[in-house]
């Protein structure tokens, strides 16, 4: 399959047609030019904005020529898709409403995805737990959308401040699951996901997370493009299974394999569907290197201590390595973890051979992260891997707390 | 667009299966097909696993020659018995998660919408009563109150068939059933009367006695859904294994039910009737 299936190859700043319309009546969306994915990432001239992961998330959703958007409060999430009903409002995006309650909108999603359309949504902490049993059958429909989680505190007790376990519940769903450091991130990756979604060897849902407050409401520098600009349409005719719009024919009536029978051949059928959704998620590494730069980012290399970590918890450990380096003289690697699903096993198997001693800290009580580090690097390293440090219950991490953990004989004060 | 999609290449006739070569053929596309004229066309239904004799396939069969436009229409579905007739068919069919069908049918509505501006597509959901008024009551519910453009088919066999004879909130009162050893303890739900308050633009309730008058209404209600806005039928389909109807006794049933509790009603908004109304015109106009 060439490199650009199912991407149509839109030459950028091509005003796209829409037949019959008269330019009075296009809407904002109709009126910006659509480019090649490459192109908005990559080529585009930006700017640099001081906004709120919240706003960071409505801008991609701007360029990322979204056809529905459904949304239910939660917070931190509401914000985020209060404005993308702005963006409806204002004709970015065609179709938006406020779901009954995350079940509903979660399956919702599921029929708009199959429609062929464009989709996303947002929620956070106990609305995934709500949809879960939804989301979880996203990846087995080869449902193409994006879901943006904004994680908070898993009830009970309630609470609404940031912790990530939730992130926990869904590493075993089939979906790819993307963890953003900052705003920046929160933009960039959003847009991605979408085109990743979509890959016709991927055809699977992709989440992007970050941590709730501490990146969408706190304001940081984004670097955006143009709003004139939007990336190309979903096709969902070069796609792993049809779109459920009745033009195909009905040879392949039932999209959703009807496995209803107890025999061997139902086993088959579900076992190898199974083995392929998975497979789905991994080939959507080719996509994670070249829009993403990578599954993993390092810093320092060469370093004997390393600090694996991601979302919120890599700006905290940035700021440690910084300090480790300026003011104990000494150089702390670091390895910032992008992509969730698929996990970055071989990168990190390579990254950490030289690696005594790994510190994960982690932004919730049970360390996910730290599992499935434990599990990717078992019989290939050496190192010491290093339970946390660990924040939850909406907790922040001072850097003093990763410095006491990298320098065991020092006492820090936090 | 879709029914071109579906013919055969030439020269590759002989190798399509002979059922593929009816239905394009002699299948009822393009073409409204009445009852009377079973057995003289290819239906879109095929064989299917479900009970010898029971009420919903015939029910089923029945929808199948009602829909206005079969090939254009996106059949979606849920957990219970239903399901297994309606993956035979050779419409699109959506099975997701028990009870999410009509979120399903409201995401995949407005997706078509913003897809098709040019061709009606008509979304069609069919589900037990377990699964509209018990797990996914809060969805049909909410797809009402949003007005939401498709048709809801309630397979009324008063009992979850599929899991093996459990009380359902549309069961009568008393029935001893499984998970009701005491006899159900309370009132079938009434759900034309939610579907009232809620605003549904054409409600009907009926059974299977009467074959013409179930494509009919199917008819009516996809073509409102297109134009108006949500509708609902429930459809009393007896469970023959889990009231032990004896196989040849479904419709003397049916016919008795019918006559005690489950007459035949229609009740259509004005909006709804006067849009009848302007195809009737419409098509006698063309006469
Ligand atoms: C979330 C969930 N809960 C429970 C079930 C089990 N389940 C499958 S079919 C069914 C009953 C179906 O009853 P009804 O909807 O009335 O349809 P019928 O089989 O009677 O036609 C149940 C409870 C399920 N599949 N998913
Ligand atoms: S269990 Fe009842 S409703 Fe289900 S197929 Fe058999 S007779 Fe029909």
């Amino acid at each position: 399959m060439s490199d650009s299936a199912g991407v149509k190859d839109v030459q950028a700043g091509k005003a796209p047609e829409v037949k019959g319309t008269p330019e009075s009546e296009l809407s904002a969306g109709d009126r910006q030019k659509v480019v090649t994915p490459e192109y908005m990432f990559f080529e585009a001239p930006r700017e640099r904005a001081f906004i709120t992961g919240s706003e960071a998330a409505k801008e991609a959703i701007r360029r990322s020529n979204v056809d529905v958007a459904i949304s239910y409060p939660i917070t931190p999430q509401s914000e985020t898709m209060q404005q993308v009903g702005s963006l409806w409002a204002e004709g970015y995006v065609k179709e938006y409403f406020r779901g009954e309650e995350e079940i509903g909108v979660m399956s919702a999603i599921a029929g708009s995805s199959r429609a062929g359309a464009r989709s996303m949504t947002a929620t956070a902490g106990p609305g995934l737990m709500r949809g879960m049993e939804v989301i979880a059958s996203w990846p087995g429909g080869r449902i193409p959308a994006v879901l943006l989680i904004m994680c908070r505190v898993v009830n009970a007790p309630l609470a609404i401040q940031p912790d990530n376990v939730e992130l926990a519940y869904l590493l075993n769903s089939g979906l790819i699951l993307l963890h953003g450091e900052n705003q920046q991130d929160f933009f960039d990756y959003t847009m991605k996901a979408f085109i990743i979604s979509e890959r016709p060897e991927v055809t699977l849902p992709v989440a992007v997370a970050v941590d709730g407050f501490f990146v969408t409401h706190a304001r940081g520098y984004v670097n955006i493009p143009s709003k004139d600009i939007k990336l190309p349409p979903r096709d969902p005719y070069a796609e792993a299974v049809p779109a459920m719009d009745n033009e195909n024919p009905p040879a392949r009536l039932s999209r959703d394999a009807p496995i209803q029978k107890s025999n061997f051949i139902s086993y088959q059928v579900h076992a190898s569907w199974q083995q392929e959704v998975w497979a789905a998620n991994e080939r959507a590494r080719r996509y994670i290197n070249k829009y993403m730069g990578g599954l993993i980012e390092v810093v320092n290399p060469e370093a004997e201590t390393i600090l694996i970590a991601s979302g919120s918890a890599v700006s905290q450990s940035r700021e440690a390595v910084r300090q480790a380096e300026e003011e104990h003289n000494t150089k702390i690697g670091l390895i910032k973890v992008r992509s969730i699903r698929p996990f970055p096993t071989p990168e990190l198997r390579e990254a950490c051979k030289h690696a005594k001693r790994i510190i994960v800290p982690e932004f919730n009580y049970m360390g996910w992260l730290h599992r499935e580090i434990v599990t990717a690097l078992y019989g290939h390293s050496k190192a010491e891997i290093v339970p946390g440090p660990r924040v939850y219950g909406g907790m922040s991490m001072p850097t003093e707390m990763i410095l006491q953990t990298i320098f065991p004989n020092k006492k820090f004060v936090f | 667009m879709s029914f071109k999609n579906m013919t055969i290449t030439p020269g590759w006739e002989k190798y399509m299966t002979k059922e593929y070569v009816d239905l394009v053929e002699r299948g009822p596309y393009g073409k409204q097909k009445k009852v009377s004229e079973m057995g003289s066309f290819k239906e879109v239904l095929e064989e299917h696993p479900m009970c010898a004799g029971c009420a919903m396939t015939l029910f089923i069969r029945l929808t199948m020659v009602g829909l206005p436009n079969p090939e254009h229409t996106i059949l979606i579905g849920t957990a219970g018995c239903g399901r297994l007739a309606l993956t035979q068919t050779s419409i699109p069919f959506i099975y997701g998660n028990y009870g999410d069908t009509n979120a399903v049918a409201s995401g995949l509505k407005r997706g078509l919408e913003v897809r098709f501006k040019d061709q009606a597509k008509d979304v069609v959901v069919m589900a037990g009563d377990g699964g509209l008024a018990d797990i996914g009551f809060s969805a049909v519910m909410h797809s009402w109150f949003r007005k939401e453009r498709f048709t809801t088919i309630m397979l009324d066999n008063e009992v979850y068939g599929n899991t093996g004879g459990q009380e359902s909130g549309m069961t009568e009162r008393g029935a001893l059933l499984k998970m009701a050893p005491k006899g159900k303890l309370f009132d079938k739900m009434d759900m034309i009367g939610l579907a009232q308050t809620s605003g549904v633009a054409y409600i009907a309730r009926l059974t299977p006695t009467n074959p013409t008058r179930v494509a009919s209404v199917v008819r009516k209600a996809v073509m409102i859904a297109r134009e108006v806005g949500p509708t609902f039928i429930q459809a009393y389909t007896s469970c023959n294994i889990e009231y032990a109807i004896p196989t040849p006794k479904v419709l003397d049933d049916a016919r008795e039910i019918e006559s005690k509790r489950y007459g035949f009603m229609e009740i259509i908004s004005d909006e709804a009737k006067a849009y009848l109304d302007s195809i009737d015109t419409s098509k006698k106009a063309k006469k």
